[in-house]
């Protein structure tokens, strides 16, 4: 087929597929909150009433202050403050920006990682296939949680090392996905018939095998990058994350807790509510994605 | 024919897509008497199997029966209530499905299964449903049934399943059997043994047989009566030999050319032009015309049902095919009975 | 059979192997232990007695083999903090962490499967997608955030349930079990069903998937050709189809159950397993975390091939490929 004859084609198939998209309102909505919250997370310096990592313009004083309350900085609290004085309105915004950050990072760098795994396993095929494959299985069966909380206790805290964590313990999805797609496509005639020929193995790769892998690794990425995010938040919580003075939005939780039992509910219940409808509008889009791409869809 | 067990009149299955609605099954009328096989042909896509699936009221959504009547002993199937319909599936209308790998529940013992069908309508002991399993398999020629009823699917050969579908099928000696397709997955050896197996059964059980296929060969050794249907209508019917030594629809004659074992040895074989429409883009009038190498400017309205014989046969065509213009055709037929 | 199950055994024992070095090098990478064990005000000369005493001053490899021959006799050594034997110390705390677990997926079981049944015989009513809904939730909200809405609605707010701790416990058999007394369920209701949360919207969701796959089976539709009661139709043909994966998943989870406990236990102050292992990671206390990982592996191993061994009990074709 001519470029010429595929785009239109293209542009077609994504009109068609957000067209199946848009047949879920539920889906639609929570694609709206993704979009807004990341323009919330991205542009938090332009609104935010306060800096949140600013340490010296916090007051003590103004530590745990209801919603609706005028602190020392002469401007009102929304969701009030939390256990340092800060904004917890502000706090939220920069807490999303951390927690996007380290989640979209991690699902890109895993499914890069992954991606790149899987492939080489059904390229070569054979007993590297073989060991590979029972790897990503061996690692798949562990729960990501426990390898997670120990890459963390052995690297220390901090961003750096909350990332690796989150690639260690979610790449072996990726490079399922990807083998799963691209090895039941290596077995198809024409890719041998293409592989018996002086191609270079790139183009095979990339050509062929990729791109057959690409809408599932689309669903999975989704999906991972709520994980990452749903991860980190508890990785926080648990006092292994991101210290104080960096919240993400476990960070916050992990924070409001200890006032949760003395009825100062707004500090962990606000970050946490937002950390909800994040996660799961981002898994309500996965979800609407997989139907979009599943291939079983048109019969 | 006096002696009819099942008649379909006027029978119409409509689906609902995305795209739009359709029917399926679109005005189809059929008698089969009693230990009478009739063949059902057609392409896939023919509205053939969706036929037999009415007429046990196993249409699934998106699909809908809007039309018609099914009746069995004068009974129409169509208006009893769903629990009523279904004391009639199995026990005097039942159904072979085509691919015997699949038809039964591989997870289950054979005698677990047709035990189970036993008691769906005869409240009988475990032990007596399993003599009848027994007996049943022994009917349709299964060697050593009692061992049989303690294996699982997967340890019998394609043909011997299906024949444990046929038994199953038979348990309750129904009026009619629709088999939809079961000899297609087979082996050629392994059909020719199980179509002379049910013709045996028809004659001595009186069980007739719906038997739908695409296979113009399979109902010239076994059908005493033929339908041919395409695009969702029967476009010809009449005695099975009659209608194949002279069709007389140009869609039948097409599909006698194609078939290689009514043909001489070695020449190139017709194909009927084209392909069958999808079902939302059917042509007005007289659905072939396309295709149709007859087809005039008549055959934009609806084509009239020609009858010949004494109404034994009738045919969906404005220019049906006159019988010395087969004749050509039916000296290869001769010579294959000849050889 | 007998083959099959010795080519598993060995498997198993060959990835426990495997696990147990890279556990042991992994954590070996964490701070120093001296630090944790030695009073800083400590003179050179104790400071090398305790280095030689816990055999610190070999090499690494040294180090693993005496480990690998220490934990083969059952010895993990011991706590650096509780100055107690690892094993004693995870087993004493397993109990609380089991009865945990094993809540937690009974609940999961009982409530997730006939849910997921029932939304996959339905699927288009509007119960079906009110429980679809529930599912996305289940499996989308992090473990902790559910735990700390139980604490703050059920705990604070209306003063129902106990906010943490696993409350008296009765000895049965030797171990320690908290349900059965009204006041042990108190405790253990809010923990173990905010474990179960995330594996009753998986549940759910296999269930109903297997559910719809077999409804659409040739298989089923020629039992209802047959004229088999729809009740008979899912009893005696779906559901035995539908339990093979249910149990492969199961298992697996329970596993995976016990691992996530870390967080409910934390959240609950349960004293479990996972309370220990983050109080070790906290506190750096090595050989707890390398026993308990250690252990977590074995269980793991031991959960798939009681599954895979299941999984051939109850899908035939398996079990007589087995037998071949």
């Amino acid at each position: 087929m001519s470029a010429a004859a595929s785009a239109p084609s293209r542009r077609a198939r994504l009109a068609d597929a957000w067209w199946e998209y848009r047949q879920s309102p539920v889906a639609v909505i929570a694609l709206a909150i993704v979009v807004l919250l990341l323009a919330a997370a991205f542009l938090a310096p332009l609104f935010a009433p306060q800096d949140p990592y600013d340490q010296a313009a916090l007051d003590l004083f103004d530590a745990r202050l209801e919603p609706g309350s005028v602190g020392g900085g002469g401007y009102v609290h929304l969701i009030g403050t939390d256990g340092m004085g800060r904004d917890l309105f502000s706090a939220i915004l920069y807490g999303l920006r951390v927690s996007f950050t380290v989640g979209i990072a991690a699902g890109a760098v895993a499914l890069a990682l992954g991606a790149s795994v899987g492939l080489v396993a059904a390229y070569y095929g054979g007993r590297i296939e073989a060991l590979i494959m029972r790897t990503i299985d061996l690692q798949l069966s562990m729960p990501a949680i426990l390898l997670a909380l120990v890459l963390v206790a052995v690297l220390g805290q901090g961003m750096g090392p909350l990332i690796v964590a989150l690639v260690a313990a979610q790449y072996a999805y990726f490079a399922r996905t990807t083998h799963g797609a691209a090895s039941a496509e290596r077995r198809k005639d024409y890719i041998e018939a293409a592989l018996s020929t002086p191609l270079p193995a790139r183009r095979v790769l990339f050509k062929h095998l990729l791109p057959n892998a690409l809408p599932p690794l689309i669903v999975v990425a989704t999906v991972q990058v709520a994980n990452a995010i749903a991860l980190e938040a508890t990785l926080s919580f648990l006092g292994l994350g991101l210290p104080m003075t960096e919240p993400s939005l476990g960070t916050l939780i992990s924070n409001g807790f200890q006032y949760l039992l003395s009825g100062r509910y707004w500090i962990s219940i606000y970050p946490g509510l937002v950390l909800m409808v994040l996660v799961v509008s981002i898994n309500l889009v996965g979800d609407q994605v997989r139907h979009v791409l599943n291939p079983r869809r048109g019969r | 024919m006096s002696d009819v067990v099942l008649s379909v009149q006027g029978l119409e299955t409509a689906f609902s897509t995305r795209a739009g609605t359709f029917k399926a099954v679109d005005g189809v009328s059929f008698d089969v008497g009693r230990g009478e096989i009739v063949g059902l042909v057609g392409e896939s896509g023919s509205g053939k199997s969706v036929t037999g699936y009415s007429i046990l009221g196993l249409v699934e959504p998106p699909g809908r029966i809007v039309g018609g009547r099914v009746e069995l002993d004068g009974e129409n199937l169509l208006a009893l209530a769903p629990e009523k319909m279904r004391r009639m599936r199995g026990a005097r209308v039942a159904m072979v499905f085509q691919d015997p790998m699949m038809t039964l529940n591989p997870v289950l013992r054979i005698g677990t299964q047709m035990i189970a069908a036993v008691r769906a309508h005869d409240p009988v002991s475990k032990a007596d449903a399993r003599t009848r399993a027994r007996d049943a398999l022994g009917i349709v020629g299964i060697p050593s049934p009692e061992e049989r009823l303690d294996a699982y699917p997967h340890q019998l050969s394609g043909g011997m399943r299906q024949r444990v579908a046929i038994a199953t099928a038979l348990l309750h000696r129904p009026a009619v059997i629709i088999a939809d397709e079961p000899t297609t997955a087979l082996d050629v050896s392994i059909q020719g043994q199980i179509l002379a197996e049910v013709r045996r059964l028809a004659d001595e059980t009186g069980t007739a047989f719906v038997w739908i296929t695409h296979d113009l060969a399979v109902v010239s050794s076994l059908a005493d009566k033929v339908c041919v249907m395409y695009a969702g209508r029967i476009v010809e019917r009449g005695p099975a030999d009659d209608v194949i030594a002279s069709p007389r629809h140009p869609y039948t004659a097409g599909l006698l050319a194609s078939v290689p074992s009514l043909h001489e040895p070695g020449a190139p074989l017709p194909q009927v032009p084209g392909s069958a429409p999808p079902p939302l883009q059917r042509p007005e009038g007289c659905a072939f015309r396309p295709r149709c190498a007859r087809a005039s400017e008549a055959c934009l309205a609806d084509p009239p049902l020609a009858t010949f014989d004494d109404a034994r046969r009738a045919a969906l065509c404005h220019h049906p095919i006159e019988p010395d213009a087969w004749t050509s055709f039916s000296t290869s037929t001769a010579s294959r009975n000849a050889s | 059979m007998i083959g099959f199950l010795i080519q598993r055994l060995i498997q198993a024992i060959a990835v426990v192997f495997v696990m147990s070095l890279i556990v042991f090098v992994g954590v070996y990478a964490i701070g120093n232990p001296i630090d944790v064990l030695i009073d800083p005000a400590a003179d050179q000369a104790l400071r090398e007695a305790l280095i030689r005493q816990y055999g610190f001053d070999q090499p690494l490899p040294v180090q693993y083999v005496t480990f690998l021959g220490n934990m083969l006799t059952g010895d993990f050594g011991e706590s650096f903090v509780y100055r107690l034997p690892v094993l004693d110390l995870i087993l004493s705390r397993l109990p609380a962490t089991l009865e945990l677990a094993l809540s937690a997926m009974l609940i999961a079981t009982l409530v997730g499967i006939p849910l997921g049944i029932w939304a996959g015989y339905k699927p288009d009513s509007l119960s079906a997608k009110l429980i679809m809904g529930f599912s996305v939730l289940g499996f989308s909200v992090p473990t902790f955030w559910v735990g700390l809405l139980l604490i703050m609605v059920f705990a604070v707010e209306l003063g129902w349930l106990p906010s943490g701790g696993r409350g008296p416990t009765q000895e049965v058999m030797g171990v320690d079990v908290s349900i059965l007394t009204g006041e042990g369920l108190s405790h253990i209701l809010l923990p173990a069903f905010n474990l179960a949360l995330f594996k009753l919207g998986l549940l759910i969701r296999l269930a109903r998937a297997g559910m719809v796959e077999v409804m659409s089976s040739d298989f089923v539709r020629f039992a209802r050709a047959q004229g088999l009661p729809e009740r008979q139709v899912v009893s005696l043909h779906v559901l035995k189809n539908i339990a093979i994966p249910i149990v492969t998943v199961f298992g697996l989870e329970f596993g995976s159950t016990l691992a996530f406990a870390v967080v409910t236990e934390t959240i609950f102050n349960w004293p479990g397993m996972g309370k220990l292992i983050i109080d070790s990671i906290m506190l750096l206390d090595r050989p707890v975390m390398v026993a308990y990982l250690i252990l977590v592996v074995i269980l793991f191993v031991t959960i798939n091939l009681v599954v895979d061994l299941t999984y051939g009990q109850l899908d035939p074709r398996i079990r007589t490929k087995g037998a071949a």
